[in-house]
């Protein structure tokens, strides 16, 4: 058999780490309550992956109607490694970080 | 719609592989928000040199060079004199290294860089140890803290030297900009940014970036913490612009050291005595500022 | 064609010049200070376009380089002794980030004690970095190796970096006749810098990034490897290619002189050569028949050309300006291992000139003498010996 090299002469890397699903790091799944939601971003701004995401304003429930027109936002668990600073940020206490096996259980 | 707080656009991708709750790599996510898609880092040795995956991977949508452990400053020189050799000068060129990496190691080429004037930025992830090692004593680490090479034992140690501090030895070396940053406020670090973007010369940002493994704090508090140090003034937030310091972050009122110190594992063995220790510590080096932004703010007649 | 009364390090700063590197980094050290004193005469007189970073170490200045030609252009420096082996960490990223910087080193000793005389410790101590390393007998051929060396190293089958070996003093501040090539003929010859690879916002990657034991770590430095082998023909091919456009032949990896029906062969790198050849004339005179094997390239190290001739002589005298302490000097082990099952002629090595101990005729002619003996005996006497150390009857 052939002997495989590489095909440039230093190693390059160019494929995206988004390959690379961390999401199976994850012991506590943050679940965001929509009910309590303000659509802050405050979970977006914080978040170390960034794993938060922005959705349509109506893909989700909301928490008063004045924030309808707001874009809502929503957890890639493809890449959250359930560090919880979006839970701690939270100035109104709307994502719950629940264990994952218990998650499973339920 | 949606109202930010600070820019939308990415320029670090997930799928990288930090540590749950990592403050370094929010440092890197604002810098680029600020900094945008024309720019290319440097990084040696250091938990960033990690970050961005293995081969064939990369975490990042700017253009990185590797580099040795003591070496960053001398690698921005090169890009940026490349570059200009090019005639592509409108290049942010960033050098991006640990607290190991800027205060022990590579103060030599930092100094030797920024005195030569190149139009540069260096950014300092000060997380106070060798944590891509596994949490060894920098010169950045604070007094009283706990690490693997200042363990506590039957004859008391921990670390006792006070932390070097990097942004006044930059401010001595008399560049255009310095700032001190945190990852609790983007905000403030964004803005001394794009500041900085707009003075020529070099740009050196110390930026406080708690590390929940390191420091012995749950990864949700990561930003918490953060924010503590600089309500307790363990890490207090200004710029100096040409030698005007100005404090970016003033709190109307501060929380004792001992709240924030209590936050962290690696203070925990602190006695009561050694919490007055730092606080008095941390005291002196707040009124210091404070008179220098006097001093330097042109106000000399009030002292 | 200009014809120049230069020193060596002129000559360097010439070769620098006249290859229009974009950016030099460098840090004074004696002597090769003169080198980075004349290139920075040249930019400051607008006679040559870069940029020119006066950085804080030996250390800095390769590590910019490595950063400047990974951006895109053509680097220089230059460098000696302690500021070498500063390098050492950055010549070995420099080989590995496959960028072929070329880079001028003024051989001279290590401390303690301090000297600033000329020994081959210095480069010879860097045998595994990954770079190409040449020995110049000339000032010349400082000035030409380092065009030579560009074309070579920037080829992208080759990729890799170069540093051109003066002896200190002897070479790096004794003025000769220089032929300086005129810019056209040299701009055509190098051509203008093609990177490989290159930094580039418009296309993100990471340079250098972590590889596990599983990744092709190994497969690189098998391409590093094959690089080396390749850049003998490559050597090769450009000394003809640069013989018919400048006019000036150079012998490829190793120089030959009177090296046919001898019966002993004296193996070199450095300005040795020059006095041995004097030498030699003056004993083939006498019906001794000595000969001269020069290495130019210690690496790629020329095992192929040094087993043909082994064939030529009975006997072969490795004579080296350095020291491997534990076992015999770096030229004697490497010819040794070249010519191992190729070979069962007595080799001796001579250990000389140390710390810039000049080695004049006469000890050479005491070498050779004693090579001659060998030859004749078959056997060698001592197989490592140092020539001339005080008190030593032998060699007074």
């Amino acid at each position: 058999m052939a002997i495989i090299l590489p095909d440039e002469p230093t190693p390059i890397a160019k494929v995206p780490s988004t390959e690379n699903k961390t999401g199976g790091w994850r012991t506590f799944r943050p679940i965001i309550n929509y009910e309590k939601c303000i659509r802050c971003y405050i979970c977006w701004k914080f978040c170390p992956e960034p794993a938060i995401e922005f959705d349509s304003p109506d893909a989700h429930p909301v928490a008063k109607p004045q924030l309808a027109k707001f874009d809502s936002v929503k957890i890639n668990y493809d890449y959250c490694k359930g560090c919880g600073i979006c839970a701690n940020e939270c100035p109104v206490n709307a994502i719950e970080m629940i264990l994952e096996e218990k998650l499973e259980e339920d | 719609m949606r109202h930010l707080p600070i820019p939308e656009e990415e320029y670090m991708l997930p799928g990288h592989t930090a540590c749950l709750g990592c403050g370094a790599t929010l440092v890197m996510r604002y810098l680029l928000k600020a900094l945008g898609k024309n720019t290319i880092l440097s990084i040696p040795a250091c938990c960033w040199a990690v970050i961005p995956g293995v081969y064939p991977r990369r975490a990042l949508e700017v253009p990185l060079l590797y580099t040795a452990f003591e070496v960053t400053g001398a690698a921005i020189s090169g890009i940026k004199e490349a570059l200009n050799a090019m005639g592509k000068e409108d290049v942010n060129v960033v050098g991006f290294a640990g607290d190991g990496g800027t205060a022990d190691i590579g103060i030599q080429a930092l100094s030797g860089a920024v005195e030569r004037g190149h139009d540069v930025f260096y950014i300092m992830y000060d997380n106070e140890a060798y944590m891509n090692t596994g949490i060894q004593r920098s010169g950045s680490t604070p007094m009283g803290a706990w690490t693997t090479t200042t363990p506590g034992g039957k004859k008391r140690m921990y670390k006792w030297e006070p932390k070097k501090n990097m942004a006044e030895i930059m401010v001595a070396h008399k560049i255009p900009y310095v700032a001190t940053a945190t990852i609790a406020y983007p905000e403030d670090f964004i803005k001394k940014l794009k500041k900085a973007k707009e003075i020529k010369g070099p740009k050196f940002f110390q930026v406080f970036s708690p590390c929940p493994t390191g420091w012995r704090v749950p990864p949700n508090k990561s930003v918490e913490v953060s924010k503590m140090a600089v309500l307790s003034k363990a890490f207090p937030l200004y710029e100096v612009e040409h030698g005007k310091y100005r404090i970016t972050v003033k709190p109307k009122k501060f929380v004792p050291m001992k709240d924030y110190l209590k936050m962290q594992g690696r203070f925990r063995h602190l006695t009561e005595e050694e919490i007055e220790r730092i606080q008095e510590e941390v005291d002196r080096n707040w009124e210091e500022l404070l008179l220098k932004e006097k001093i330097t703010q042109g106000e000399t007649h009030e002292i | 064609m200009a014809k120049m009364i230069l020193t060596g390090n002129e000559s360097a700063a010439w070769g620098a010049r006249l290859s229009k590197p974009k950016v030099v980094a460098a840090y004074p050290i004696t002597p090769q200070t003169s080198i980075i004193e004349k290139i920075a005469e040249f930019i400051a007189n607008g006679e040559m376009d870069a940029r020119y970073i006066r950085v804080e170490s030996e250390h800095s200045a390769m590590a910019a380089c490595i950063a400047a030609e990974n951006t895109g252009v053509r680097t220089f420096t230059a460098t000696s002794a302690h500021g070498l082996t500063l390098m050492h960490e950055m010549l070995i990223w420099a080989s590995g980030a496959r960028l072929p910087i070329v880079m001028s080193v003024v051989n001279r000793a290590m401390a303690p004690p301090w000297s600033v005389w000329t020994d081959q410790l210095d480069s010879v101590a860097q045998r595994d970095t990954g770079w190409m390393q040449i020995y110049s007998e000339n000032n010349q051929e400082v000035l030409d190796s380092i065009i030579m060396a560009y074309r070579v190293g920037e080829k992208h089958n080759i990729l890799l970096p170069t540093m051109i070996m003066e002896d200190a003093f002897i070479l790096s501040h004794t003025a000769e006749a220089v032929d300086v090539p005129e810019q056209k003929l040299v701009d055509d010859f190098v051509g203008e810098f093609e990177p490989a690879f290159k930094l580039d916002p418009q296309d993100p990657g990471g340079f250098g990034s972590l590889i596990m034991p599983e990744g092709p770590y190994m497969e690189f430095r098998y391409k590093m490897a094959l690089a080396m082998d390749e850049a003998r023909k490559e050597i090769r091919k450009v000394t003809e290619e640069f013989a018919e456009v400048f006019g000036r032949k150079y012998p490829g990896l190793v120089e030959e002189y009177r090296t046919e029906d001898a019966d002993a062969i004296m193996v070199v790198m450095g300005t040795i050569a020059s006095t041995a050849k004097d030498v030699i004339d003056a004993l083939r005179e006498k019906g001794k028949k000595v000969g001269l094997a020069r290495i130019r390239y210690f690496r790629p190290f020329p095992y192929e050309e040094l087993r043909e001739i082994v064939k030529k002589a009975d006997m072969l005298g490795i004579v080296d300006r350095s020291y491997t302490f534990g076992y015999g000097a770096a030229l004697y082990t490497e010819t040794k291992g070249a010519l191992y099952g190729h070979t069962d002629k007595p080799i001796k090595n001579y250990v000389v000139g140390l710390g810039g101990r000049d080695i004049t005729p006469d000890v050479l002619v005491k070498i050779f003498d004693n090579m001659l003996k060998i030859a004749k005996d078959g056997v060698v006497d001592r197989e490592i010996e140092w020539v001339g150390l005080h008190g030593d009857e032998r060699w007074s």
